[in-house]
C-alpha cells in the first residue's frame, strides 16, 4: 500500500493500534477519531464516554482535540487522523506548535490513500514525510514508530510528556472495523459527559 | 447615554465577551480587526491566537466547547466564505454554540469585484442552514445585539453570525487589504 519514500518503519494495522493505545488509557483521556476510518476503528475499541468522533469536516480532528485540550489542561486528549484527512490542514500543526499544549498528543494513521473514499493515492504520498513537516512546523517531538511496541512506548510517553507530541504510523489497507452510529448530538452530548462538562 | 456612545465597537466586543465569559478567539485577522485583534492581545484575560484557516479556529472553538470553555472566532467575510463545510457538518448538526464576529468586506464602496461577489454568498450560506445572524450596523445598537446573541446562542445551543458592517467599523480605508 504504501509507497511513500523508504521508511524504517513496520507496516500496522489501524485497528490493532487504536486497541493498544486505548488499553493503555486509565485516566479518562480523550480521545478524538478523525472523519472516516479513524473514527470507525475507535468507535470498534469500544464506545468510552471519552471519545468523539467526527462525522465530517475532513482534516479537523486536531483542531477539535486542541480545543479540548486548551478547556480541559489536566487531561491528556489524543487525536487520531488519517494522512489525507491532516493534509488538508497542515497549517494547525503550527498553530499546535505555538500554543505547546503540554496535554495534547496526535496520532497520524498514514496508509498515503484516500481509502475510504475508494483508495486514491494522497498528493503526498510518493513525496512527502509528514512526520518530517511536523518536525518543520514546530512540533519537535513528532515520530514515526517503527513497530507495535514502540508506538506503545512512545503513546506512553505522550501520557506523561511537557509538550504536544505526533506519532506516525503506517498502516496497512485493510477499512476500518466499526460503523459510528451518526447522530451528532448524541455523540457530542455523552462526550461532554464524558468531560465532565454536563 | 453619553459616555455609552463614547465606547468604539471593538470596546463593546471586548466587554461583551467578557460578561459572557467567552475566553478563547482564535482568528485570521482582516485590517477593520485590528484595534480589536490589538486590544484583546493585551488584555490577559483572553487566550487569543490565530490559525492558518478559520476552518481551523471553528474546530478549536468547537472542542473548547464541549470541553467546558467558550470561544468566538474573528474573520473577514472571505473567511467566511470557506466555512460552509465545517458549519454544515460539525456545527450545525452537532448543536454547538459557536459565536463568529465577521468583518464585512465586499459592500458600501468595495472596489475589489472578488470582495464583492464573496460577500455576497455570505447570507445565503447562512440562511440555507436556518442559522441566526445580525448585520451590526448602529453603535447604539450594537451592545444588545451582541450580548443578547451570544446568550441566545448558548441558551440555545445554536451558532450565531455577528456580520460587522463597514456602518458600524468605518470599513477599511484601504479597501484591497
Ligand atoms: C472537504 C472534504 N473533501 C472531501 C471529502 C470526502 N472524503 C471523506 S473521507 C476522505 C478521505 C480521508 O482520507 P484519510 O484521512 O487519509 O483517511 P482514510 O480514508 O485513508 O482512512 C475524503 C476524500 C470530505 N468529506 N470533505
Amino acid at each position: 500500500m504504501n509507497t511513500s519514500p523508504a521508511r524504517n518503519t513496520k507496516v500496522m494495522n489501524r485497528f490493532d493500534l487504536t486497541s493498544r493505545l486505548v488499553a493503555k488509557l486509565k485516566n479518562e483521556e480523550a480521545v478524538v477519531g478523525g472523519i472516516g476510518n479513524t473514527n470507525f476503528d475507535l468507535w470498534a475499541t469500544g464506545q468510552r464516554a471519552q471519545n468523539f468522533y467526527m462525522l465530517g469536516s475532513m482534516g479537523l480532528a486536531f483542531p477539535i482535540a486542541l480545543g479540548v485540550a486548551l478547556a480541559q489542561p489536566k487531561r491528556r486528549v489524543i487525536a487520531l487522523e488519517g494522512d489525507g484527512s491532516l493534509l488538508m490542514q497542515l497549517g494547525c500543526l503550527s498553530t499546535i506548535a505555538t500554543l505547546k499544549p503540554k496535554n495534547l498528543a496526535m496520532v497520524v494513521m498514514d496508509n498515503g490513500v484516500y481509502q475510504i473514499t475508494g483508495s486514491q493515492p494522497t498528493p503526498a504520498a510518493a513525496s512527502a514525510d509528514l512526520i518530517g513537516i511536523a518536525l518543520a512546523s514546530g512540533l519537535t517531538n513528532s515520530s514515526w514508530a517503527a513497530d507495535e511496541e514502540d508506538f506503545e512506548r512512545l503513546i506512553e510517553q505522550s501520557l506523561v510528556s511537557d509538550g504536544p507530541m505526533l506519532i506516525g504510523v503506517r498502516i496497512d489497507d485493510k477499512p476500518g472495523t466499526g460503523n459510528t452510529r451518526r447522530d451528532p448530538v448524541q455523540i457530542r452530548e455523552r462526550f461532554m459527559q464524558g468531560l465532565g462538562v454536563r | 447615554m453619553a459616555a455609552e456612545t463614547a465606547r468604539s465597537w471593538h470596546e463593546i466586543v471586548q466587554q461583551t465577551l467578557k460578561r459572557n465569559e467567552i475566553t478563547l478567539v482564535p482568528y485570521v485577522p482582516d485590517r477593520v480587526l485590528t484595534p480589536l485583534i490589538k486590544n484583546l492581545h493585551a488584555d490577559p484575560y483572553f487566550n487569543v491566537f490565530s490559525t492558518a484557516r478559520e476552518e481551523e479556529a471553528v474546530g478549536i472553538v468547537a472542542g473548547a466547547w464541549m470541553g467546558g470553555m467558550r470561544g468566538a472566532v474573528l474573520m473577514q467575510t472571505s473567511g467566511f466564505a470557506t466555512l460552509a463545510n465545517v458549519l454544515a457538518s460539525l456545527v450545525v448538526p452537532s448543536q454547538i454554540p459557536l459565536v463568529m464576529f465577521v468583518s464585512e468586506r465586499g459592500t458600501l464602496g468595495e472596489f475589489n469585484i472578488g470582495q464583492s461577489l464573496v460577500c455576497r454568498t455570505m447570507r445565503p450560506v447562512l440562511d440555507s442552514l436556518a442559522m441566526e445572524h445580525h448585520t451590526c450596523t448602529r453603535l447604539d445598537e450594537f451592545e444588545f445585539i451582541t450580548d443578547r446573541s451570544i446568550k441566545q446562542a448558548i441558551a440555545t445551543q445554536a451558532p450565531v453570525a455577528l456580520i460587522l458592517s463597514p456602518l458600524l467599523t468605518g470599513g477599511s480605508k484601504k479597501l484591497d487589504k
